[in-house]
């Protein structure tokens, strides 16, 4: 007859590896739950900015948004704390949903502002809200500059400085 | 192995395998239920029938559903509606009786709350019963994504942003529940798998559970009577069955539960045959489209009240956006019907309209949750955002005076 | 008796919300407007007392519209096909032939006269805009000729039974240059690149327009998009009450297909449940007289 302390030692031995096999076990599934490393992947976006036209709205897809790639031409005045120059030029980066009801506006070049068709809000060439229902300006995506590479998806110094400099607003 | 003598008739054969006379005697024909109580007491059973035509309306719409975010609108809205023989019939009634067993849960809840059926021993039912509560709406909620219209999409990105709110992992959350940075195929497909089986599991056992807690304490009366049921029930088997107070479950108390059922059907049916738009609503007519949002996001009503109460907090209170206020307020009305037995403190059970101050704090709580269901509707501007503010507050501090109102009121009527 | 009395109650709770959130908040999400106007009396341009001259009228046609317009139901065929005529004009140009039959009088006379404003597109072709709309104003003609012109085309369009056959035409001649309809196999006859260059945005597919937006919206809306949707790229297309009952009915027919089907069930189901019920309520009166 096996005494008491050893049937309770091995009735305990047996419980924690019980234990551990059912937290394992709870692991594996939580990360089956996990995005897939395709859509990781695709959480970031790289656009070559070099070759863009001044005045001429590029559309890029961020996780499923639009992106506004917006190149400034000389006259065009930047806003402080919402454009970021890359090379010699000015640009608008932001994400291209109105803040309103998430309409896609659309660009007026020749007044260099964004006109929503939802429900007439507009903004300036640097997102700002400027009339209508919008209660914000546009969003701007994390970003990280690459030389004349934009990489959306991740926090580079020019993108955290604007954060810094937008603070409560 | 036990002595199995030769059985005189089928009914024998069984009994003696499976013990079926004495299983018949305790579930039905000796299962004893009050005598005095009206057709509230019928909720139950219309609760278990309605859950039965979604499962079975559910079997049938498995068959041609296609849960990928290309195929899932037009399996619905082609396929099944238009094509399947009695498809349309089998959505009809999937998508009204989803809309219907709300009503009746929450009728089914407040009956409880009315008469006390949730204290003095009853403390179980009433948990298990909230339980049902959320997995049910967890499961409206996964099933309503399903045909993948423009609410179904719209209503899983607010809700799945609301984890956004969450402290430190709250962003991570998001993506990770959705599966992806946006609400897409993954999500749609997980989704599917909660609604079509982890869900109604966890809500049959659940469904089991909740009945087996009735047994002990034994399903309360209109009166909140104490009687002892053995005593009563050895009235009823002698022969004594009008003097008695209790009936068995068969056939006396099911027999007006079926009567009840019959006329609820008439209202059922016609629900489903020709006035259905508020339980599908024609926004998610159209297709799904992440790059569009409606001018209206509203959910189904009955989530509703706890929807208004999640955008109540407009502003910001003592440091705290109004944001993570709605959240936290959000995740308090939801938690706080659980823990109604102990905030309760009088002991007496009892209808509301024989408890002096109980009575006031019900019917102001229904008006309250009307007030909320109501403004959850209208678009949250101007004079709407105040009372939604009010009628939220209002909602949290009912439950928060809930004690001292109880304990005043056992104190006044003292020792009954 | 009690049990009435607290039917009663739940009754009246369930119908204040159910009054809150449907009638009450659909009519505050959905305000009502201005009634559908069939006889487009904000366009005076044209007298259409006139009686037209369909002789003249087949002259002025030929001189004037078959360059960009086909009028199959009277021999002349498609200059182009469609996505060559898509890239020249934006979008392809209506084949007429049905025109006479399904567009308002009135309408259709002050459209020759003045596409746009006829259209109600005035917001969309300003000089601003730098848009222009690719058909021309024949507004230096004079009424008679342009009488005379729609004359021509109610004489050329063809008779079509009415019932399914008139629907589905009026459908496709009045929208099917524009609208997908994918649940009836119809593309629209303008690419869609052509289209989403041309309109703004791409038009949607109508297969289950009945069902989202309802019979009494349709109705509204296919009169005057403006007046519900301000500001839209799409065209008053000026149809008939008549011809616009047709598109609709159409779009019941590919939207709602089931609907006579889930109606006459419907009333059947019901009897069956009425007599249920009361078998229920009679065998429950048997078993509860014996406790009571």
């Amino acid at each position: 007859m096996m005494d008491e302390s050893r049937r309770g030692f091995i009735g305990k031995a047996f419980g924690a590896v019980a234990a551990v096999g059912g937290i394992a076990s709870l692991i594996a599934m939580k990360k089956t739950w996990d995005p897939l490393p395709s859509v990781m992947s695709a959480g970031f976006t790289t656009v070559d900015v070099s070759g863009l036209e001044a005045n001429k709205l590029e559309i890029a897809v961020w996780r499923g948004k639009p992106v506004f790639i917006l190149k400034y031409t000389e006259d065009m005045k930047p806003t402080d704390g919402r454009n970021v120059k890359i090379g010699d030029h000015y640009f608008s980066v932001m994400i291209g949903l109105c803040t309103h009801l998430g309409c896609i506006p659309a660009y007026r070049a020749d007044q260099h502002d964004f006109k929503c068709a939802c429900h007439g809000g507009e903004f300036t060439d640097a997102g700002v809200h400027k009339f209508g229902p919008p209660p914000r300006p546009l969003d701007i995506p994390p970003f990280k500059l690459d030389g004349v590479t934009l990489v959306l998806g991740e926090e580079g110094p020019e993108y955290k400085a604007m954060m810094a400099k937008a603070g409560g607003a | 192995m036990a002595e199995f003598k030769k059985a005189d008739s089928m009914l024998e054969w069984f009994d003696q395998r499976l013990g079926v006379v004495n299983f018949v005697k305790v579930m039905m024909t000796e299962y004893w239920i009050p005598k005095n109580i009206n057709f509230l007491w019928a909720m139950g059973v219309l609760l278990t029938v309605l859950f039965t035509f979604l499962v079975v309306s559910g079997i049938f719409l498995l068959m041609y559903y296609k849960p990928d975010v290309n195929m899932a609108f037009d399996s619905v809205n082609y396929t099944i509606m238009q094509e399947v023989a009695y498809g349309w019939l089998f959505r009809h009634i999937h998508a009204v009786g989803a809309s219907v067993v709300f009503l009746v849960i929450y009728v089914h809840m407040f009956t409880g709350i009315y008469y006390g059926s949730y204290k003095k021993g009853r403390e179980m039912i009433w948990v298990s019963g909230m339980l049902l509560f959320v997995l049910f709406s967890a499961e409206g909620f996964s099933g309503y994504m399903l045909p993948w219209g423009q609410m179904s999409y719209w209503a899983a990105y607010v809700i799945t942003e609301i984890f956004g709110g969450i402290p430190f992992i709250g962003d991570e959350l998001v993506v990770w529940i959705r599966g992806n940075f946006y609400v897409s195929d993954s999500t749609l497909t997980r989704f599917f798998m909660l609604h079509v089986l982890l869900l109604p599991l966890a809500i049959i056992g659940a469904i089991v559970f909740h009945f087996y807690a009735l047994r002990f304490p034994h399903v309360n009366n209109e009166e909140g009577e104490f009687f002892d049921f053995d005593e009563e029930a050895e009235k009823y088997l002698a022969g004594n069955k009008k003097e008695s107070k209790v009936v068995p479950f068969w056939p006396v108390f099911l027999s007006k539960d079926f009567f009840v059922l019959g006329f609820f059907m008439l209202f059922f049916f016609y629900l489903v045959f020709f006035h259905y738009n508020f339980a599908m609503d024609p926004v998610n007519f159209d297709k799904a489209d992440g790059l569009k949002t409606p001018a209206h996001i509203y959910p189904e009503w009955y989530f509703l009240w706890s929807y208004e109460v999640l955008r109540g907090f407009f502003f910001e209170i003592a440091g705290i956006s109004g944001k993570s206020l709605g959240l936290i307020a959000f995740g308090i009305a939801n938690a706080i019907f659980f823990v109604l037995p102990w905030l309760d403190r009088s002991p007496m059970v009892k209808p509301a309209n024989q408890r002096p101050y109980f009575k006031y704090w019900f019917w102001f709580l229904m008006a309250d949750l009307i007030v909320l269901t109501v403004y959850g509707k209208l678009p949250p501007t101007g004079a709407n955002a105040w009372v939604g503010f009010a009628s939220s507050m209002t909602f949290l501090v009912l439950f928060a005076a809930l004690p001292f109102i109880t304990k005043a009121e056992a104190k006044k009527v003292g020792g009954k | 008796m009690k049990e009435f009395k607290i039917l009663a109650v739940i009754a009246a709770l369930v119908g204040i919300t159910y009054y809150g959130i449907e009638p009450y908040a659909h009519h505050i999400m959905h305000p009502e407007v201005a009634p559908a106007d069939f006889s487009f009396k904000t366009l005076k341009n044209v007298d259409t007392t006139l009686a037209g001259n369909v002789e003249n009228g087949k002259v002025l046609v030929e001189a004037n519209c078959i360059a960009c317009h086909a009028i199959d139901a009277a021999g002349f065929p498609q200059m182009m096909p469609n996505a060559d005529a898509a890239a020249s004009y934006g979008v392809v140009p209506p084949d007429l032939s049905s025109a006479g039959r399904i567009y308002d009088k009135n309408y259709l006379a002050n459209f020759i006269f003045d596409p746009v404003t006829a259209m109600h597109l005035e917001g969309k072709y300003t000089p601003e805009s730098g848009k222009a709309f690719p058909m021309p104003a024949y507004n230096w003609m004079s009424p008679q000729e342009i009488m005379d012109i729609v004359a021509y085309l109610q004489s050329v369009s063809p008779k079509v039974t009415e019932g399914k056959e008139a629907n589905k035409a009026t459908f496709e001649a009045a929208c099917g240059r524009c609208h997908n309809m994918k649940y009836a196999g119809i593309e629209a006859t303008t690419p869609t690149d052509s289209l989403k260059t041309y309109m703004g945005a791409t038009p949607p597919d109508l297969s289950q327009y009945i069902k989202s937006r309802g019979e009494h919206y349709l109705h509204s809306f296919i009169n005057d998009p403006q007046v519900l949707l301000h500001g839209t790229s799409m065209p008053r297309v000026g149809l008939t009450e008549k011809a616009q009952e047709e598109v609709i009915a159409y779009m019941e027919e590919i939207g709602d297909s089931k609907k006579a089907e889930r109606e006459t069930t419907g009333l059947w189901v019901m009897l069956y449940t009425l007599i249920f019920a009361i078998l229920a309520w009679l065998w429950k009166r048997k078993i509860w007289s014996e406790v009571h």
